[in-house]
């Protein structure tokens, strides 16, 4: 795309390259200018009395500006564009709390009774409303005020009459910046007309990285003070990938960006129109290639990046957005949708795998000195059978509609698997009992993440159908580093000497028993990591979805002959710069690419 | 469970199944419906009484999955909107 002239020189030279750093919630460069959907604006509202004789009028211009909110509502359904046509159920209720008494006719009241401006009557009424929801204890219900908010933005816009938030009518190719995006906001939004998204609020699990991912347009949240720092007609620099955003950027920077942008679309573009292809090596093996996912959504994407399969659903995002337990029913429909629009491809559902930093809200009895190794993943599932079975239900279940696989975070020894199993079955009896659909005849698999049971792999592996190794944490474990620390995180790398002979046994063992090995870590979805897993023998890659394209390339410009070689080499390495320059050395021209 | 309450056949209790509790768009589904009634008609959680026919009120109660709540009618002409109303929350409200 041609950017035009004036990107390549700095907006002005008083303006000082600032960079923010997010959450990469999308990966990919774009260059652009910023569009602010200001929103402080209308926070500030004027009071002023009004006249007997016209109030009349006054309630008229509030009931005005109800009407143009509904109708606005309305064409918004109307116009939404297909991509995000199934958000739009809360769009109709919000047409119905904009009429709702409690807002609608209280205002009227106060407008008549406290002879003010219809703005400030609102604002008074709405003011009201939050405080009565302050008070509600269930976390989902009490964000509802957000509801009521959005709504009453809504009108004030149309009573003041600001235009600034109509991102409908956006007239150019921009940047988004926003404090946060409501769904309304989202939908609203000609989407061709958004390069990418920049949010104060958020992360990757939210509302907006859910839109720009389906869209593929790069996308940083979560920067804290980009609306406070960004100005209309700025220009920047995003790049999703490594979540960091670029203000009036130096011309030396942006002929930086520009080129890594360029480079980033035509690999993209090359590796997309391979990415349907098999994942097979130039002398003939084919690797099933997974994507990781965590909300039932990013299955399309899955399947659009050209993933075989679901090699890691990761199901503790319905555990940590409330401050109850999930019922079985809702897990099960969740499970359902995944699995159907998969079809004959597998499903591996990871169980509850509950970490230190990801506290469950309803069950943070005590706190723990040192969570990563304390009551988390099959260690808590365990030790509360009640949660654990709820979720094992609901599983069988949707396995009746698909092909699943069950996989069991952070087992450290056997009576581990034997007590699952127990439950498992359990579980299954009683679904028989009930006349319910299920199937149990499923895959059982367990993660190897912790340094035991890679030690145990041989026996473990007697009393399971496969392994999946997840590298995050058997890297984290395995060498004492908390990636979170600044002072050690350097020290972290998957291509550690003992890394590498640690996943070697384990596929030595899957060999030998007969079971196949998985990897759904980070190392899973590197390119660069792909000859040293190819010759280790792994037999299936995890990742996500985004990487699915680069991994199947890469594969299909290797042999797996010339990998098997290689790692032996690499084996007797003994630090980590010694398998890296390897792996340069030997197929570093690849990589160029 | 919908179940009786002694003597007044216009009041009638229900637990909230949806796993997000009494959420706005079932609470539009109901106000709704009562904003149909020829009189009032009240939901009431732990002795707290609201308007069912606006959804601000009915959030503001904050019922979340497994509360029982109580329909009740004004007027014997809204009976059969009520027990619409019960029937539609037994149900999840259509989820």
């Amino acid at each position: 795309m041609d950017l035009g002239n004036n990107f390549n020189m700095p907006d002005n030279e008083t303006n000082e390259e600032i960079k923010l750093n997010g959450v990469g919630a999308s990966p990919g460069i774009c260059i652009g200018k910023a569009y602010l959907v200001d929103k402080e604006g209308v926070e500030v509202v004027e009071k002023y009395f009004i006249s007997g004789k016209n109030l009349d009028g006054e309630i008229k211009r509030f009931k005005a500006a109800v009407k143009n909110a509904v109708n606005e509502l309305r064409s918004i359904i109307e116009n939404v564009p297909d991509e995000v046509r199934r958000h739009t159920g809360i769009l109709e209720t919000h047409i119905a709390l904009l009429k709702d008494k409690m807002l609608y006719d209280k205002t009227i009241e106060t407008i008549k009774k406290e002879r003010v401006n219809a703005e400030w009557a609102l604002k008074k009424v709405v003011d009201d409303i939050k405080v009565m929801f302050q008070n509600i204890s269930d976390s989902y219900l009490k964000e509802r005020s957000d509801d009521i908010t959005h709504v009453s933005d809504r009108i004030i816009k149309f009573l003041i009459g600001s235009e600034d938030v109509n991102i409908g009518e956006i007239d150019k190719r921009v940047i988004l910046v926003a404090k946060d995006l409501s769904p309304a906001d989202a939908s609203q939004i000609q989407l061709d007309k958004i390069m990418g998204f920049i949010t104060d609020r958020g992360g990757k699990a939210s509302h907006t990285s859910i839109i720009a991912r389906t869209l593929e347009v790069p996308a940083v949240l979560g920067v804290g003070n980009a609306t406070k720092t960004i100005n209309n007609d700025d220009t920047i620099i995003i790049d999703g990938t490594t979540g960091v955003v670029i203000i009036h950027p130096s011309g030396q920077t942006l002929g930086e960006y520009k080129k890594l942008k360029t480079r980033h679309e035509e690999h993209k573009a090359y590796l997309s129109r391979g990415s349907h292809l098999k994942a097979e090596t130039l002398d003939g093996l084919s690797l099933q290639i997974m994507g990781n996912i965590e909300l039932p959504e990013e299955v399309v994407s899955v399947l659009d990046h050209g993933g075989d399969g679901i090699g890691l659903y990761r199901t503790e995002f319905q555990y940590l957005t409330r401050s109850d337990f999930p019922g079985e029913d809702e897990l099960f429909d969740k499970y359902k949708d995944v699995v159907e629009v998969m079809g004959p491809r597998p499903v591996t559902i990871r169980t509850l795998d509950i970490n230190g930093d990801k506290a469950i809200s309803s069950s943070n009895g005590s706190e723990e000195a040192n969570p990563a190794l304390g009551l988390r993943a099959i260690r808590y599932c365990l030790k509360r059978p009640d949660i654990f079975r709820t979720q094992l239900r609901a599983i069988l279940r949707a396995a009746a509609f698909g092909n699943v696989r069950i996989l069991i975070p952070m087992i450290s020894s056997l009576d581990e698997i034997r007590d699952t199993k127990k439950l498992l079955n359990e579980v299954a009896d009683s679904l028989e009992k009930e006349g319910k659909a299920y199937n149990k005849n499923i895959e059982f698999g367990i993660m190897i993440e912790v340094p035991s049971a890679v030690i145990m792999a041989d026996v473990m592996a007697q009393e399971t159908d496969f392994f999946s190794i997840g590298t995050n944490d058997l890297i984290q474990y395995t060498l004492a580093i908390d990636r979170g620390n600044r002072e050690v995180a350097h020290l972290y790398h998957p291509f550690h000497p003992a890394i590498l002979r640690m996943i070697k046994h384990v596929t030595d063992v899957g060999k030998e028993k007969g079971i196949k090995v998985f990897m759904c870590g980070e190392m899973a979805g590197d390119p660069f990591n792909v000859p040293v897993l190819l010759g280790l023998g792994i037999d299936e890659l995890s990742m996500n979805p985004q990487s699915i394209p680069a991994v199947k390339n890469m594969i299909r410009s290797l042999k797996v002959e010339d990998a098997r070689h290689f790692i032996k080499e690499a084996l007797k390495q003994t630090t980590t710069m010694d398998v890296i320059k390897l792996v340069e050395a030997s197929f570093g021209e690849m990589f160029g690419k | 469970m919908a179940m009786n309450k002694g003597s007044c056949s216009l009041l009638k209790s229900v637990i909230i199944k949806n796993e997000l509790g009494l959420h706005a768009r079932a609470a539009a589904k109901i106000a709704n419906l009562a904003g149909r009634a020829k009189d009032k008609i009240w939901l009431i959680k732990d002795g707290e009484k609201v308007d069912a026919s606006s959804i601000i009120d009915i959030l503001s109660l904050g019922c979340s999955r497994g509360t029982e709540i109580t329909f009740a009618a004004d007027s014997k002409a809204d009976f059969d909107l009520l027990r619409n109303i019960v029937i539609m929350a037994e149900n999840g409200f259509g989820e």
